[in-house]
């Protein structure tokens, strides 16, 4: 797997205030047919991007804010829900964001996200209702110190899992470090099974 | 010893290793269910780290998701949507071939939806610990398992190890008290637990079903109820096995039998929270209270009584989820124009799901507007139906009869709505586009659907049930 590693990220936002955006959004079931990871980023939020004839909505959400250069997303509560296809975070890093803003981040999304390069940070509602009423603000993502920063203004601690921390900052591989207990694994079948 | 719950008891007893500073728990899994859409990124990797299949036996695929639930053709293949469906499928099919796993595929008199078909063949047992690619993957919980969705990537941390690195989540115990309405259903309760708690109130729990109305429900309707504990954005719903439980896995294929069969009841009574476990949290819902429920906005949680009227929307965002619903508050939704009308799903494909159906459309045809599909959870299932002779009744009705599958619940098999259309609905998603790029999805009991077919628009299913029964 082509482990992508994260130490910091300077980066400016886009804004998605709904809450409970789920991940039939994110990537609609119609593009799940594929059998590779690869090139999805064309199909993330389609819906919101394209209408029916395949031509760019005028309602577009990130028709002036191109992940390219606005690789942070911030989005309302519940960001994530729904279906548990990685399919999600595969399309969100290949359009281009590498983190995700919320007050709540669905569980399997916010674990699906983490191994693929984007990091999923929840943070207290006040500093979130700050982030949505400015247009694409300029933050630094720290996660090695876990802070972001809104330069100028302020800086929040977040928490996020320690190991999936580690896999982003050191490249460390989970399938590796599981195969690396094959000992403990194998004690546990001779144990109790 | 401390007391535990449910959810204790089964976490505990597959921990390989216990959480550290430096890393989360190991879980041992029992039982790795497989399909067709989250699988093959994980079996690519599989082979590019050159590493074999760890648990062969543990191990269990089916095809449901992209696969077509129209007739086969005249020399008997299956008509997919689109060669990348086809694609899939047989991309499976190969891994399958591969790595040594058991595929219940097109041949198959077991093929099914997966959470429909896993129980059926008994390979959902007490005690498990069972994942699958899949959300829905929370309907195992019924049978005291601790089951739940994995992303991709995980899908091959546990073909390779048949281990996953897990958070232990909290608990959260759901009472539902008292008598349920015989006119209302497990999915009723289910709604009904969803639109208490909200679409993330579960998040980062495990969610424990008990109380006297839980304990009445046959098994088809607790899967029902724990198959939707993720709309409440909990991973996995659990109810403590009994001897419902028991009577009901007495025989599968692969339930233990003799000395084995009884060994293993006298293990699976050990499974219910000791009197005082702790659970992080606790609600109570009064069952009687419990009527026919339908949702009235683009997201789970938003549900109500079917008689009801829309409540306000309490911000802008509810009220542009109103607006794609192009529902207004203070609007009742009985007397809405119906379009069409799908039963099926891993919520409510199971037979007993399509009995309720069929008792209503029994005698009646649907509305000239409605497309009806129904479409049942597994072989297992369709076969059963057409013995009971519940596939006449729906045909004489004017629904189609269809070959298992998810369908219309994930609507990328080609069975989808147009935009605009209202869809009453028995699976668990009514997200925007759910169901096809712009249709509207209004998710309610079997009853509540087939009452909807009939009138061409949103009805009480409540009336039918008093006419007498034919048998």
């Amino acid at each position: 797997m082509s482990h992508k590693k994260f130490t910091r990220l300077v980066s400016k936002t886009v804004i998605l205030p709904q809450e409970n955006i789920d991940t039939d959004q994110i990537i609609p079931a119609r593009f799940l047919t594929t059998t590779s990871r690869g090139g999805l980023g064309r199909a993330a939020f389609y819906d919101w991007r394209f209408d029916a004839d395949g031509q760019a909505k005028a309602t577009n959400p990130f028709a002036k804010f191109e992940p390219e250069s606005h690789q942070i997303l911030v989005a309302g509560a519940n960001f994530g829900c729904g279906s548990s296809r990685e399919h999600a975070p595969w399309a969100l890093f290949n359009y281009g964001f590498r983190a995700v803003i919320s007050t709540k981040i669905a569980d399997i999304f916010k674990s699906n996200a983490l191994k693929n390069g984007i990091v999923p940070i929840e943070i207290p509602a006040q500093r979130h209702n700050d982030l949505m009423g400015r247009v694409a603000a300029e933050l630094i993502i720290d996660l090695e110190h876990c802070k972001i920063e809104l330069p100028g203004h302020w800086t929040e601690s977040f928490l996020i899992d320690p190991f999936g921390r580690r896999c982003l900052l050191d490249g460390v591989d989970p399938l590796d470090f599981l195969q690396a207990r094959e000992a403990d694994i194998s004690k546990f079948e001779a144990r109790a099974l | 010893m401390s007391a535990k719950s449910l959810f204790e008891k089964v976490w505990d007893s597959h921990l390989v290793c216990e959480q550290t500073a430096e890393h989360p728990a190991i879980l041992y899994i029992d039982r790795h269910l497989v399909h067709e859409v989250t699988s093959p990124q994980a079996f690519t990797e599989l082979r590019q780290r050159g590493l074999k299949l760890r648990c062969p036996e543990r191990t269990f695929a089916t095809m449901d998701h992209s696969t077509p639930t129209v007739p086969l053709a005249a020399d008997g293949s299956p008509v997919y949507a689109s060669e990348a469906s086809r694609l899939q499928v047989q991309t499976l099919h190969e891994n399958c071939q591969q790595f040594g796993i058991e595929l219940f595929g097109w041949d198959s008199p077991n093929r099914g939806v997966i959470h429909v078909m896993a129980p059926e063949l008994g390979l959902t047992l007490p005690g498990m610990t069972i994942v699958c690619g899949d959300s829905h993957t929370a309907t195992h919980g019924a049978f005291g398992a601790l089951a739940f969705g994995i992303g991709t990537t995980e899908v091959g941390h546990v073909l390779a190890t048949q281990c996953l690195l897990q958070h232990k989540p909290k608990s959260m115990l759901v009472t539902i008290d008292g008598k349920l309405p015989p006119n209302a259903s497990a999915k009723d309760i289910a709604l009904s637990v969803i639109a208490k708690l909200g679409a993330s109130g579960g998040v980062g729990y495990v969610i424990e079903y008990a109380g006297e109305a839980v304990r009445s429900l046959d098994m088809e309707a607790r899967m029902t109820l724990c198959n939707m504990t993720i709309e409440a954005g909990a991973r996995a719903g659990m109810i403590a096995p009994d001897e419902v439980t028991f009577a009901w896995l007495q025989g599968k294929k692969h339930a233990p039998s003799g000395i084995k069969w009884e060994q293993a009841i006298s293990q699976w009574q050990k499974l219910r929270s000791d009197k005082d476990a702790k659970f992080d949290a606790q609600i109570t819902l009064n069952a009687s209270l419990i009527e026919p429920m339908i949702t009235y906005g683009p997201s789970p949680d938003l549900a109500m009584p079917v008689s009801g009227t829309v409540p306000k929307p309490i911000d802008e965002v509810e009220q542009q989820g109103l607006d794609y619903m192009n529902f207004s508050s203070d609007q009742p939704l009985l007397g809405q124009s119906v379009d069409v009308v799908f039963i099926g799903s891993c919520t409510n494909g199971r037979i007993s799901d399509l009995r309720d159906a069929a008792r209503i459309l029994l005698r009646h045809k649907i509305h000239q507007r409605v497309r009806m599909l129904v479409v049942p959870g597994s072989e297992q299932v369709r076969r059963q139906a057409e013995d009971e002779g519940l596939d006449e009744i729906f045909k004489n009705a004017g629904a189609e009869w269809r070959l298992p599958g998810c369908s219309m619940c994930i609507a990328m098999n080609g069975d989808q709505a147009e935009a605009g259309q209202l869809v009453v609905s028995t699976s668990n998603r009514n997200f925007e586009g759910r169901q096809g790029k712009g249709a509207r999805t209004v998710l309610a009991s079997p009853a509540t659907a087939a009452a909807c077919a009939i009138w061409g628009q949103i009805a009480d299913p409540r009336p039918f049930m008093e006419l007498p029964h034919v048998a």
